[in-house]
């Protein structure tokens, strides 16, 4: 008898509540647990600008160290795209249209960056590339030392960001209909000249903002860069171990240095959004 | 949307049953919580301290958060719930008797630590005395100068320019390849292997006994005075007290001690 209640009101419940949501009555469960995520989001950033907007706020932004870190961010992360670019686009083709055994063992191991603390990774690529690491002895006999210098930036960098470029071009690849490349093929096309001619440009879209998203967090790399690489101003000091740093000694740097950081963040985002709209 | 909303029902349901009970069932009574907010290179150290002061206070536990004093400072100033800070120096307790975390005149030097040289127990520069630091390709890893021991070493170079050339301290400084952010990360690259000396306090090299060192002489070496105290914004000052008592204690001074640090003088 109980339970015939229970289903009772269960039913008179919905139908209210559906009653409810046809009146826009209801609307607010959507509404409020939404304004409050979005101003977990916006809050902190609005605090950022109100701190650092004042009349030092140039100074700091151009001072020395600022420039030097935003020079070797810069430089750094356009290093790790181009190498992205390069080493990414075969693995994310081979991934999208080869028959490959274990593929999704090798699609594991390329996504582990992305889900992994950044501090795990630094110490990973020091006890592998590192003086003493696993493949340091080897790199020795080259006379290449890798930590403390700024192809460790790099190295750290690539580790960490170019998974998201190989996971966006993987999809672009992936998404090419079968029948143009069977078409191609039947025209005679050999494997090199279906990927540049049919291939490369239609994933194009895909493979730049891949690359775009690479950017951005090789832009943002600490974790694994301050643990692998060091901190040395102007030769592995970039801008996001300039601002953890200048929390300590000058909040004033590590402020206009954040607010460089997101402005230049919102650039490359609003690009990726513009190249994803257009297809 | 039926769907959904039974769900969410059901959901409500389940975290409403559930959800005082389990806290309730596992929470000892008035249990108090110290936390101490300490200098890196006490982790070893403070961290047996607190294990003992937990043992002769039953209901308290100790947390530490070790970090360069620096840092520490900051997170302070900032607004983290602190109850006792100990520093590697006193320019960072000084900044907190100015910003009123600290009171006047209530902190105490608690002990001594000086400088010494690591090296990986391969020594793979080959160095030998305190003037192979200026051979050129040495990898050095210093605190960066923020850091109270990165100041105090910087402070030894500028004694060392008098014994071995004016020019040393720039070519000791030349030959550093990063400036970590507290005395253990230091240790760590030289542990590691990745840096071939590093300068920290005494106190660290008895910690890590894999590693080899170099002496600095008295004349040549920077003493630095570590101060303890009680944060005004505390809510266990009896604790607090208590802890930096101990702290104070023979006992608490054979451990520190122990661990390499020396008396206060």
């Amino acid at each position: 008898m109980q339970i015939s209640r229970l289903s009772f009101s269960m039913s008179r419940l919905k139908k209210t509540a559906n009653q409810l949501f046809t009146d826009g009555r209801l609307n607010w469960v959507f509404i409020i647990p939404s304004a409050i995520l979005l101003a977990l989001f916006w809050i902190p950033f609005l605090a950022l600008l109100l701190r650092s907007f004042n009349s030092e706020f140039f100074q700091l932004a151009l001072s020395e160290q600022a420039l030097k870190a935003l020079r070797l961010s810069l430089f750094t992360s356009t290093i790790t795209t181009i190498a992205t670019v390069i080493f990414g686009t075969p693995l994310a083709y081979m991934l999208a249209h080869w028959r490959i055994r274990f593929k999704s063992w090798v699609e594991l191991l390329i996504d582990l960056p992305i889900v992994l603390p950044p501090s795990v990774a630094g110490l990973t690529l020091l006890i592998a590339f590192g003086r003493n690491g696993l493949f340091g002895p080897l790199l020795g006999l080259f006379g290449v030392t890798l930590p403390f210098t700024t192809a460790a930036v790099v190295i750290a960098q690539t580790f960490v960001a170019s998974p998201l470029y190989i996971r966006s071009a993987r999809v672009g690849f992936a998404e090419i209909d079968k029948q143009l490349e069977e078409a191609a093929l039947v025209e005679g096309a050999n494997q090199w000249q279906l990927f540049a001619h049919v291939m490369l440009p239609l994933a194009g879209r895909a493979l730049v903002s891949g690359a775009i998203l690479t950017w951005t967090r090789a832009l943002g790399e600490f974790g694994a860069t301050i643990l692998f690489a060091g901190n040395l101003e102007g030769v592995t000091q970039t801008m996001p171990m300039a601002i953890y740093l200048g929390f300590e000694r000058n909040l004033g740097i590590a402020l206009a240095l954040s607010v460089v950081l997101v402005f230049v963040s919102i650039l490359l985002l609003t690009l990726t959004k513009r190249l994803e709209k257009r297809e | 949307m039926k769907r959904f909303l039974s769900i969410a029902l059901l959901l409500t349901l389940f975290l409403a049953a559930c959800a005082p009970s389990t806290p309730v069932a596992t929470q000892p009574p008035a249990r108090h919580t110290l936390t101490v907010f300490a200098a890196a290179s006490l982790t070893d150290a403070f961290g047996e301290m607190g294990k003992n002061f937990e043992a002769a206070n039953p209901g308290v536990a100790v947390t530490f958060n070790f970090a360069g004093s620096q840092s520490l400072r900051t997170q302070i100033e900032q607004g983290a719930p602190v109850d006792v800070f100990a520093s590697a120096s006193g320019k960072e307790m000084d900044a907190l008797v100015a910003s009123q975390f600290a009171a006047d005149g209530t902190s105490q030097i608690f002990l001594t630590n000086k400088l010494v040289v690591i090296l990986p127990a391969n020594n793979p520069a080959g160095l030998q005395t305190l003037e192979d630091l200026a051979k050129s390709g040495v990898k050095l890893v210093l605190a960066a100068e923020e850091v109270p021991v990165g100041n105090y070493a910087r402070q030894a170079l500028d004694k060392m320019n008098g014994s071995f050339g004016a020019d040393f301290k720039d070519k000791v400084l030349a030959n550093v390849v990063s400036n970590e952010d507290n005395v253990k990360q230091v240790v760590a690259k030289v542990q590691l292997g990745e840096a071939d000396a590093g300068i920290v306090y005494t106190s660290d090299a008895i910690a890590a006994p894999d590693l080899k060192s170099i002496e600095i002489p008295a004349d040549l070496n920077v003493i630095a005075r570590y101060p303890i105290a009680a944060l005004t914004k505390s809510e266990n000052a009896d604790l607090a007290a208590a802890f930096i008592a101990y702290v104070l204690s023979p006992e608490g001074q054979a451990i520190l001690a122990k661990w390499g640090f020396g008396p206060i003088q």
